[in-house]
């Protein structure tokens, strides 16, 4: 009787218990339903666009709001965002690699507080350093590098022609280099650091100088990790939106191609920024603008998932080295 | 200088046989370590130790664990200068030149010292031939037949060559435990040194990898200066045919391997070699 | 000379004399490196002094205490905007750290299976989303479905910026408990639940307290999604379903307008900003990361406003 007793307790779990599993379990699915609702919405909102354009709303360069002559397409924000985020990691990607290997290979007492001042300009918010570029940055970028490049090689170059004011796809590229420098730096200043001693000494051994380690053991063995860091630069270099908008010059349409790099264009998130709240539910400018965001976070995703499979296998090779 | 263990009074003054003994002529050394001592963050893990080595001998480094045995031999190619707080004081001179002189820059001299570490590191992206030829080129050897040469006369002298002979290109990692501690060995004589450092090469391997390894370490004698760290003192007796004894970071006794697991001098170096510590 | 010297010799003597060039690319690498550094640190240097000094200039008790006056003017205050920001942090918490904390429970406690690994990995994705994009998910469910811009929605959107970074964070610290915490407190007798809230969760504290405290400063710093949510307002609070101003939109509308007072003024409000996500940062890394430098990785991971 006793035996039954006990065995009928352990099978009961007290409802306290169960209450707060369902809890937790609701608080974690959450986050599933979210994303489905978001698509399900962005896709249905939109819709009226895709009904009126289909396929060719991703191809087309118009952008007129105006009723009657309603036409709209998302190609010119497609190519600002992906060029802006390509100039941005062709100058943030090796500058922060310079850094980490600084910071990774300096001595504690130095390594520890500049890697700390590098994360804080994680911390700064978009609109400020839009502010930042707005005000200050653009008059010194504009006057002592895009006049005299413009002066001298504005006819021969069409990279630089074009009248520089300071508001264009370069600034907005630049600015949006230092913002992806705390990340790139900061994930691959670990993946440097994750190279076992061992490996750096057979390098010293050989009679190498610091920088032929770094060739010898640490790039070799890092490779993965950094590629992966730079795409997460880049993943957050596509979701930027305030500094870009406010530096980039705010064109639209077949215009916001640019024709050089002195020339404003437009972003995905910049032209929803600028045109959001102006634009009338009625017309299809409000979809359209919906079917942009929808584009966005379809280029965000995979940008993303890419970048989790690289590390993951970085972290792969790692432990199979250690396990050897 | 005196120790007080048990009760007892150790005369810690270091026993040095001087080498020119009566069976050998003229002895030269390779290499002779003056008034080393190392300093880890102001606390001495090194005290004032000196060395000569002969050329074309091996000589065991023995001790407890933490004797500062494996930091001396740091010493002898300069590998403290990737640590971020030690200090080395003193002199190591190989061929007259001193390594720690202010006047030359140590990648020079390095090149004469090569080193093999407790656990194998070929470099784990690298084929064996390329874990070989990486020293090579960084000294600019680039005739791919000249490398293809060393790498062969490398990997034979480390007895590796047999087994690898067919797959080259094969990654290093897929290699065992003994075959890649033997690949480190490859290449670290592919830079065609004239002194070997040997750190524990062999407490990582199993039985038969040690045997081997210690083969080949009996061969390469006959070329090399090898200085070997261990913890196994019946593999100093194999192999060595001189042995330096350390304790707390300084050196007790320095003598003929078999004068100093015979007959020791000192009484330290007596319990140590009888087991009594370690 | 053994044939081993021999070869020894003839293989040195094809070693380049080149350890002076060698040496020399070595000294310029270590010179750009460093110029690396030097740049990052400019932009930084500059934003902290030309914020403090710009906005230095334009702070005083009416300018953190009045609303806006009329443009160009350069009357009035960013009171409303002040006000806002606090408020919206505040609303967005208890949405967000509730859904988190739970979230990050149910990963860490109940986590090993599949429904769990999708979840982790949705998670992850999800902290990717463009913010803007959030907010225009907020815009269709809550200002579209109840007429008006209202705080509701961009709380809402500011939520769903802290929630999955809630969730990763705490399951980093709950998972740093070690097992017999738990253990000891189910040989107690103690219903799970209780072992897990009282025990697990007390241990992991510092670590869920930093995890929060950033996710709060990344979100003090949003704007794109409070554009279409909050539409930003000259008034001071009234009530949850209107539109309300926060320092980020006041900025950048501020920014818009071709006066240099507003130019004046969108520093002041930066500095403001500046020193309430710097100082909720600065404290998280004095307060909680010197003690557990495990904790370090929350940083990189988690910061960037968009």
């Amino acid at each position: 009787m006793t035996q039954r007793k006990i065995q009928s307790e352990s099978k009961r779990k007290p409802l306290a218990d169960k209450i707060f599993k369902i809890g937790a379990t609701i608080a974690g699915v959450y986050v599933l339903a979210i994303i489905v609702l978001m698509v399900f919405q962005l896709f249905s909102e939109s819709y009226p666009i895709w009904q009126e354009s289909g396929f060719e709303f991703i191809v087309k360069t118009d952008w007129n709001a105006v009723e009657g002559r309603e036409s709209f397409g998302v190609l010119p924000y497609i190519f600002g965002t992906l060029v802006t985020a390509a100039l941005a990691m062709v100058i943030g990607v090796p500058l922060s690699i310079g850094i980490a290997m600084f910071v990774s290979d300096a001595p504690a007492k130095i390594g520890n507080p500049l890697g700390f001042v590098v994360e804080l300009l994680a911390a700064v918010p978009s609109v400020i350093y839009g502010l930042w570029g707005l005000f200050v940055f653009r008059v010194y970028f504009r006057d002592w590098i895009e006049k005299p490049l413009n002066d001298a090689f504005g006819d021969s170059i069409w990279l630089f022609s074009g009248t520089p004011f300071g508001l264009d796809i370069i600034t907005a590229s630049v600015i949006l280099a230092i913002m992806i420098i705390p990340t790139v730096s900061a994930v691959s200043r670990e993946v440097m650091k994750a190279v076992p001693q061992q490996q750096k000494e057979a390098a010293y051994m050989l009679g190498a100088t610091k920088w032929e380690m770094f060739k010898l053991a640490i790039f070799p063995y890092s490779k993965t990790g950094l590629i992966g860091a730079s795409i997460l630069g880049l993943g957050r270099a596509v979701g930027e939106t305030m500094a870009v908008t406010m530096l980039i010059g705010n064109a639209t349409g077949a215009s916001a191609i640019p024709s050089s790099l002195f020339k404003p264009s437009q972003t995905m998130s910049s032209i929803i920024a600028n045109e959001f709240v102006e634009a009338s539910p009625a017309s299809l400018h409000l979809p359209a603008l919906i079917g942009v965001g929808l584009v966005l976070l379809l280029i965000a995703i995979c940008i993303n998932i890419v970048a989790h499979l690289l590390v993951t296998r970085m972290l792969k090779i790692k432990e199979g080295a250690i396990n050897n | 200088m005196t120790a007080m263990t048990e009760g007892s009074t150790i005369d810690m003054t270091p026993v040095i046989d001087s080498v020119s003994s009566s069976t050998i002529v003229e002895k030269k050394y390779k290499m002779i370590a003056e008034n080393v001592t190392v300093l880890y963050g102001g606390i001495p893990a090194v005290k004032n130790v000196s060395m000569k080595f002969p050329e074309k001998t091996v000589t065991a480094l023995i001790g407890p664990s933490g004797c500062g045995k494996t930091t001396f031999l740091r010493c002898l190619n300069r590998m403290h200068d990737m640590t971020k707080n030690a200090k080395v004081e003193g002199k190591v001179m190989i061929d007259d030149i001193d390594l720690y002189s202010k006047d030359i820059d140590p990648i020079y001299h390095r090149r004469k010292v090569g080193m093999v570490f407790q656990k194998p590191n070929p470099f784990p992206t690298m084929s064996i031939h390329d874990n070989v030829t990486s020293g090579l080129r960084l000294n600019g050897v680039r005739d791919k037949k000249i490398l293809d040469e060393i790498v062969e006369d490398s990997l034979k002298m480390a007895y590796l060559w047999d087994e690898v002979k067919h797959d080259l290109h094969k990654p290093a990692l897929e290699l065992s435990g003994g075959q890649q501690q033997r690949l480190c060995i490859a290449r670290a004589l592919a830079i065609q040194p004239e002194v070997l450092l040997m750190d524990e090469p062999a407490s990582a391997l199993d039985p038969i990898a040690t045997q081997k390894i210690e083969e080949t370490i009996t061969e390469l004698k006959k070329d090399y200066t090898i200085i070997i760290v261990t913890h196994n003192m019946q593999q100093a007796v194999r192999i060595s045919d001189y042995t330096g004894f350390l304790y707390l970071g300084e050196l007790i006794e320095f003598r003929e391997t078999k004068k100093l697991f015979t007959d020791p001098k000192n009484e330290l170096t007596a319990k140590y070699v009888q087991g009594r510590f370690g | 000379m053994s044939t081993v010297q021999q070869r020894r010799q003839q293989y040195r003597a094809l070693f380049k004399q080149n350890v002076e060039r060698r040496l020399l690319i070595d000294k310029i690498v270590r010179i750009i490196v460093f110029a690396c550094v030097i740049m990052a640190i400019i932009p930084f240097g500059s934003i902290l002094v030309e914020v403090f000094k710009n906005g230095a200039a334009a702070i005083s008790i009416e300018f953190l205490t009045q609303i806006p006056g009329a443009a160009g003017t350069g009357e009035g205050g960013i009171g409303p905007a002040i006000q806002g920001t606090l408020i919206i942090i505040g609303l967005a918490s208890l949405i967000g750290v509730p859904i988190g904390v739970l979230s990050g429970i149910f990963l860490s406690e109940y986590g090993d299976n599949t429904l769990a690994r999708s979840v982790r990995f949705f998670n992850d994705v999800f902290m990717e989303f463009p913010s803007i994009v959030l907010g225009i998910f907020a815009f269709l469910v809550i200002v579209l479905v109840l007429g008006h811009f209202s705080v509701w929605a961009g709380a809402f959107a500011l939520s769903l910026i802290m929630f999955p970074i809630v969730a990763r964070t705490t399951e980093e610290s709950l998972k740093m408990v070690p097992v017999s915490y738990r253990e000891a407190g189910m040989a107690l007798g103690l219903k799970k639940w209780i072992v897990t809230l009282r025990i697990v969760v007390s241990a992991a504290k510092s670590g869920m307290i930093t995890g929060i405290l950033l996710s709060i400063s990344r979100i003090g710093g949003e704007t794109a999604p409070l554009i279409m949510t909050i539409l930003g307002s000259s008034q001071f609070f009234s009530n949850f379903d209107v539109p309300m101003d926060a320092l980020p939109l006041r900025i950048w509308r501020l920014s818009l307008l071709p006066y240099d007072s507003a130019q004046l003024q969108g520093w002041g409000a930066a500095l403001v900003l500046i020193i309430i996500i710097l100082g909720i940062n600065l404290a998280v890394r004095y307060f909680f990361m010197n003690k557990r430098r495990k904790y370090k990785l929350f940083g990189y991971a988690i910061n960037g406003s968009r």
